[in-house]
């Protein structure tokens, strides 16, 4: 662990710079001088030249990166453009209404995941894992917005149930806040659920495969507490890591998600930047995205090396 | 390619046996999922291609005593909000979800496997420097990258397919510089080079057809995620534009309508989620046949 962690942490950093470039440099795909688009109608030729330089954009690409760059550090992401709010009070705003999404996702993932995935492995070749088998392959070919769209049409058209858009905050209404959150957690939930499936499927075969739990099984055990003291245990460590790689899909997800339940949250942010050109926001929310993913697939590694004492060398 | 020329480099064993390619054909031919996968693959693709033939309307004539009428004899999709037939819709926006699919992944597996296995080959800085951008690129969700870079190029069929291919490049860079390693060690690479073969020969000779079977996998299993990937940026309104048809635009006009017109949610999203459920068996049958160990 002591040897991991130092070189894990240091490979971060070139990671990080290269995605706050690769972020940085979208904005130079835009077509146009952004010095042009801010003067406004009469492109007065000294308004322009003092916009280039107050947003340094007479300076060079690598200087300009590096006073953005700076600010990014400082935690200035700019400012959106249309809402005229700093960006990071907009992502303070909107990060919590995903996360409640992606916790109550991750829930129903690991919920239906879990328990199918063992089902299916210690069943093998039953109606059961036949079943399994066929949620998973569902779950990973259901375009997520249609989904959505349908269980729409289902319980907020047909049978009136929950309502079909919209988002309450659990402080002001706990029961409206699950009733708004329910629809579409299950939908981003669903396709982790497959995935999750999967993982689970294959690592309970390869438990239940290995040698302790033939002695468990030769110790006259149980089979129920052969597999749930012993194949289980070893097989659920990675496939809760893995859970957490799952991560990124949730953030994709949530995107699409949002739209299609009109939920105010970050996918819905990124969204409505894209199409007011509101370029910073999406820069921000980016940023953010990839920042998180990367900190959670740091943690996923350490988990994993701590559980795994093999690998703690 | 002869006979003679095929043993001498080491392809096939012996004279006598099926070569590599039709043993995992035969192991394929044997998965009935797979056989499923690949005969719907085959079903869409034929009607993508001869969509002007066989859609039975102009799939962009509107027509105002056609609104939004349901599934018929006619109309077996019914009609959507300004007339148009969307059976003959749904055909043709299957064009567009499988020209992204197939271009998408091309650019991906075009720019993507080169890359990864002269990364794997040369090594050194070269090899961390593309290894740290594959890194930084895959810590950017997928769709939120697509997203991004779709929205930077400006909304269009084409942009999006740039945007989901180059979001789809590390995947292969990443794919192709493991595979490279793995093999490079081997002792047919090792003789290559011993008898004083350039680099670019043995890369293109020796190792690249060893490495395509998981390529060929991976690209399969890809082009079912950039199938997804195009409707979600055409819901989105990043991908086709109207009054072009695309599964995923359908989709976002069919939410409107949900009350009054829930067939034009249903067809659809049905579409969608057959080619790619395709894609994907076709892949994981590939995987099964192609690469026996995966397993």
């Amino acid at each position: 662990m002591l040897k991991f962690l130092p070189r894990r942490l240091l490979q971060l950093i070139p990671t990080l710079i290269l995605v706050s470039m690769i972020i940085f440099l979208l904005q130079q795909l835009l077509p146009g001088d952004p010095a042009l688009v801010m003067a406004g109608e009469e492109k007065d030729p000294v308004v322009i030249a003092q916009i280039r330089k107050q947003y340094r954009l007479d300076q060079p690409l690598p200087v300009q990166y590096f006073y953005w760059a700076k600010g990014v550090l400082s935690g200035d992401l700019g400012e959106s453009m249309r809402i005229k709010k700093p960006v990071t009070e907009l992502i303070r705003e909107k990060l919590p209404v995903t996360l409640q999404l992606a916790t109550m996702a991750m829930a129903f993932a690991l919920l239906i995941g879990i328990p199918a995935g063992i089902v299916s492995a210690v069943k093998r070749n039953s109606a059961w894992d036949v079943g399994a088998n066929l949620f998973a392959l569902w779950g990973l070919s259901t375009p997520n917005f249609w989904l959505g769209i349908m269980l729409i049409f289902l319980f907020s058209v047909k049978l009136g149930w929950l309502p079909a858009s919209g988002f309450v905050s659990p402080f002001e209404d706990l029961g409206q806040s699950l009733a708004t959150t329910v629809m579409p957690a299950f939908v981003l939930g669903n396709a982790i659920a497959a995935v999750l499936m999967r993982h689970m499927r294959s690592a309970m075969l390869q438990a239940m495969a290995a040698d302790y739990v033939r002695t468990a099984r030769a110790k006259g055990l149980l089979e129920k507490s052969v597999i749930l003291k012993h194949a289980l245990r070893n097989a659920l460590t990675p496939v809760i890591t893995l859970g957490a790689l799952e991560f990124g899909t949730l953030l994709s997800g949530a995107v699409l998600t949002e739209q299609v339940f009109s939920i105010p949250g970050f996918g819905k942010l990124i969204v409505d930047a894209v199409f007011n050109r509101d370029y910073a926001v999406v820069q921000g929310v980016v940023l953010v995205t990839a920042s998180i993913y990367i900190t959670l697939n740091l943690l996923a590694d350490i988990a994993y090396v701590l559980v795994n004492p093999r690998l703690r060398g | 390619m002869s006979a003679a020329q095929e043993t001498r480099d080491g392809l096939t064993a012996h004279a006598g046996d099926p070569s590599p390619a039709r043993r995992a054909l035969r192991r394929l031919l044997a998965r009935r999922t797979a056989v499923f996968g690949l005969v719907v693959v085959v079903l869409v693709a034929l009607f993508a291609v001869a969509a002007p033939w066989v859609a039975p309307f102009d799939p962009i004539a509107t027509s105002w005593s056609l609104v939004r009428k349901a599934p018929s004899g006619a109309h077996w999709f019914g009609t959507d909000e300004v007339g148009r037939d969307l059976f003959s819709r749904v055909i043709w926006g299957g064009r567009a979800s499988l020209a992204a699919g197939v271009i998408s992944v091309s650019i991906a597996v075009g720019v993507g496997v080169p890359l990864g296995m002269l990364a794997g080959y040369v090594g050194g800085l070269l090899d961390a420097a593309i290894s740290r951008l594959t890194d930084a690129m895959l810590a950017i969700p997928f769709l939120i990258l697509a997203i991004a870079l779709a929205a930077f190029l400006g909304p269009s069929l084409g942009n999006a397919m740039i945007a989901i291919g180059v979001t789809a490049t590390p995947i292969f860079v990443r794919l192709a510089r493991g595979q490279v390693l793995a093999v490079r060690a081997e002792e047919y690479v090792e003789a290559a080079r011993a008898v004083g073969n350039p680099p670019l020969r043995i890369l293109l000779r020796h190792i690249l057809p060893n490495i395509l079977p998981p390529v060929i996998v991976q690209a399969t299993l890809a082009i079912a995620a950039a199938i997804i990937a195009e409707a979600s940026l055409s819901f989105l309104g990043l991908g086709q534009q109207p009054p072009s048809p695309s599964w995923g635009s359908m989709l976002n006009t069919a939410q409107r309508f949900l009350t009054q017109a829930p067939w034009m949610a249903i067809f659809p999203g049905l579409a969608i989620f057959v080619s790619v459920l395709a894609f994907n068996l076709l892949g994981d049958g590939l995987r099964d046949a192609l690469d026996p160990k995966s397993q």
